[in-house]
């Protein structure tokens, strides 16, 4: 590092700290009371700082990295706040990287404090080194490899900076073993400054007025709106643009909750697994509005039949994303919120009567979220619906991926942001029941229910001993139907039913909970469903549902990969 | 979303860090964008340095390169000079096998390119050449039959004509 980029103004020496102090000072001064990892050799110096600061920072230790990754992840976006999570080098680095990646994908802020072997070693193929700058740099906001004690106070800085400004996102800090013991008096920069980087906050004014005129002459616009809502938190303007201008809204799966989907301008999520209205109304909308969103290829389908006749308007933070998918109308860079703000005054309130009836008649003939009768089985949608009705709809749900990641997101209304929480973009199976207990540890004395798959329990399954041996009063709904029920699905549809590697050889997951130490409960009719989901809801301490659920069913609408949003399959029930 | 394809040249200045090399070339893989050439050094900022890099797409797709390069922290401006009046030379050093009778005539045809004579060997002549990449390529072209042994170049570097005050949106801000 040069000292080129260190020129945000400091406030004079001050005493000596060890670069792990410093490290838990800059933890500290985020408002971060909770950061998760696991130990190893190079990183034992910041543990025994850590060991001093125990009582301002509390160390949850994860089973394994990749947990204490995805718990930083849900800790940091049920807070607001940036997540840390730390290991040691080598294997307890590499062990995050598909945290990192996920992060990345997501658009989540964590710092990761990843040990290092001593500055001498480093080079030498030292027991435990591995490259963890080198490997993370595709999937990182930006890293550091620290080399003296004196460059981290702005380091941290830069790095707690980097992670939630702009498009938030990971970035790695890894510290030699002998930088976290080297001391330096140098100080934490009063401020960021760092040349390359500006994000942008409001837009462009010029493109707010022509953006407005576009949205006030359009005859059936659409807002699509996307994680960028939560990030930004625009969910108060998002509503007001919607309700003000009478203009019907559809979201993308990490914008469930931006707006309140009982509302009548609500028209559910889009996408592959999206509701059929919400995916027909892009095929026929002339406005799309993407607020925070980046056209991803689950939501979009094929480009050519996504809104073709319609003119593009466009806000997010990251210019990379403008114009990168669709050719944009109305292209702005900028903080969603502070730009709603500036453009909802411009928005003129139209009725739009002939495309409010058409979005309702499909809406009305093309329900999606009917559950079908099943007097043999529970259907796994029931689970969700359960949960729904047992925490009056007012529960965090964290998702795993898959089949229960497409039931949890369609099968509860979510009223507010930072009520559903999964990784859609990286698509990790494991993510749920790591991430829950950082959303509960975010959100402590809120019901947090984890619903996951059988398959994705068990990636990360060794987490069951951090809930009880941290008493993390998470519930954790296991859709147990015996297969990798998306492979199963995609192997049906797709591949003739040749099934291959989809069935699961399952444990009694009651029983693995129990020996856990957690309350395990075995449930395989409705009436036990019910009951057991009311227990859990109303009980203080985690709680394992393993529900039989129909090994069988598929996740219905669908659409079929390199179709169109007019290619829905319906439940054919 | 759609076009021709072409070469386009981008210069980028970049912190001189270690590793950036490795973020911006991991960045073009990553991406599949096909670099023809890449040069960099230091530039008149102590601390910086400037890349000039040649890449090949439509204007759509070097549009979201450059947006890509701007993401990364250590890229502090991303200018492409395709289109407008810009100075652009690269320089090659060929090693030509060539028998004594032949001398004389090669180094005429590196005179007629500007083309200097840097070194002779008992069968072999190197010859350095300066000048825009198409008059190199041209170069390479005459001097075939003689049988290139050796070729090494720099990439292109380039700088748009006229003071930096005088251009207008080339910073981030």
């Amino acid at each position: 590092m040069t000292a080129t980029e260190s020129n945000g103004s400091t406030n004079g020496a001050v005493p000596a700290r060890s670069g792990g102090q410093v490290i838990c000072e800059a933890i500290l001064a985020e408002d971060i009371d909770v950061i998760f990892g696991m130990p190893g050799g190079a990183s034992l110096p910041f543990y025994d700082a850590l060991y001093h600061y125990q009582d301002r920072i509390r160390h949850v230790l994860a089973r394994h990295e990749q947990g204490a990754g995805f718990a930083a992840n849900g800790y940091a976006r049920a807070t607001g706040k940036v997540g840390v999570a730390t290991s040691t080098s080598g294997p307890g680095a590499t062990n995050l990287v598909t945290s990192m990646a996920n992060d990345h994908m997501d658009s989540v802020p964590v710092v990761y404090i990843t040990g290092q072997v001593a500055r001498p070693a480093i080079g030498s193929d030292a027991f435990q080194e591995t490259d963890i700058t080198g490997i993370s740099i595709p999937i990182t906001k930006h890293n550091y490899l620290v080399m003296h004690a004196d460059e981290l106070p702005r380091v941290m800085a830069e790095a707690f900076y980097l992670a939630k400004s702009g498009r938030p996102g990971p970035v790695v800090v890894d510290v030699p073993k002998d930088v976290f013991l080297e001391e330096t008096t140098v100080p934490a920069p009063d401020r960021v400054n760092l040349r390359g980087y500006r994000p942008v906050r409001a837009g462009n004014l010029k493109m707010v007025r022509r953006a407005a005129e576009v949205i006030n002459a359009s005859e059936r616009p659409m807002i699509m709106a996307g994680h960028g809502v939560d990030i930004s938190r625009a969910a108060p303007e998002l509503f007001e643009m919607a309700t003000g201008g009478n203009i019907p809204v559809v979201t993308t799966l990490h914008g469930v909750g931006g707006f309140p989907e009982t509302h009548p301008l609500s028209f559910g999520m889009l996408g592959m697994h999206g509701l059929a209205y919400a995916n027909f109304a892009m095929g026929e909308t002339d406005c799309i509005i993407g607020l925070g969103v980046r056209f991803d290829d689950r939501a979009v389908g094929k480009v050519d039949e996504f809104g073709p006749n319609a003119k593009v308007v466009h806000i997010d933070v990251d210019p990379a994303e403008i114009g990168k998918v669709l050719d944009t109308e109305v292209p702005i860079v900028g903080d969603l919120k502070l730009t709603l703000q500036a453009l909802n005054p411009l928005i003129e309130h139209r009725e739009r009567r002939p495309w409010m009836a058409q979005l309702n008649e499909w809406r009305e003939n093309h329900p999606s979220l009917d559950i079908p009768d099943s007097p043999d089985t529970v259907l796994p949608q029931e689970v969700v619906r359960s949960i729904y009705d047992a925490s009056g709809g007012d529960a965090r749900v964290i998702a795993d991926v898959g089949q229960n990641q497409m039931w949890a997101s369609q099968h509860f209304w979510y009223e507010k942001p930072r009520r559903f929480f999964s990784a859609g973009g990286l698509g990790p199976m494991g993510y749920a029941l790591p991430a829950a207990m950082g959303v509960q540890m975010g959100a402590p004395g809120e019901p947090v229910w984890c619903v996951t798959g059988d398959g994705g329990l068990l990636i990360n399954i060794q987490e069951f001993n951090t809930l009880a041996a941290e008493k993390i009063p998470v519930k954790v709904a296991i859709l147990n139907n015996a297969h990798l029920g998306m492979i199963r699905q995609w192997q049906q549809f797709f591949y003739d039913g040749r099934y291959m590697g989809a069935f699961l050889d399952n444990p009694d997951f009651a029983k693995v909970a129990e020996a856990f130490g957690l309350r395990g409960v075995s449930v395989s009719s409705r009436d036990e469903l019910h009951t057991a989901i009311a227990d859990a809801h109303a009980y203080d301490g985690p709680v394992v549902l393993d529900v039989h659920v129909d090994r069988v069913e598929n996740v219905y609408p669908m659409i079929v990969p390199g179709t169109g949003v007019r290619s829905v399959i319906e439940d054919p029930r | 979303m759609n076009g021709t394809s072409r070469s386009h040249t981008l210069v980028a200045m970049v912190a001189d860090h270690p590793g950036v090399l490795t973020r911006v070339a991991s960045m073009f893989r990553r991406r599949g964008f096909n670099i023809a050439s890449l040069a960099v050094g230091n530039c008149e900022e102590p601390g910086y340095s400037r890349m000039t890099i040649e890449v090949r797409g439509t204007d759509d797709e070097v549009k979201q390169f450059e947006k890509q390069l701007y993401k990364l922290v250590e890229v502090i401006t991303v200018r492409d000079l395709t289109d407008v009046s810009a100075v652009q030379t690269e320089t090659a050093l060929v090693r030509v096998r060539v028998s004594a009778a032949d001398r004389p005539v090669l180094a005429d045809i590196a005179g007629i390119f500007h083309g200097e004579i840097v070194d002779v060997g008992r069968d072999t002549m190197i010859v350095q050449i300066t000048g825009v990449s198409e008059t190199i390529d041209r170069f390479l072209d005459v001097i075939a039959e003689y049988g290139i042994d050796e070729l090494t170049r720099t990439g292109v570097v380039a700088m748009a004509r006229g003071s930096k005050a005088a251009r207008n949106g080339s910073a981030r801000g």
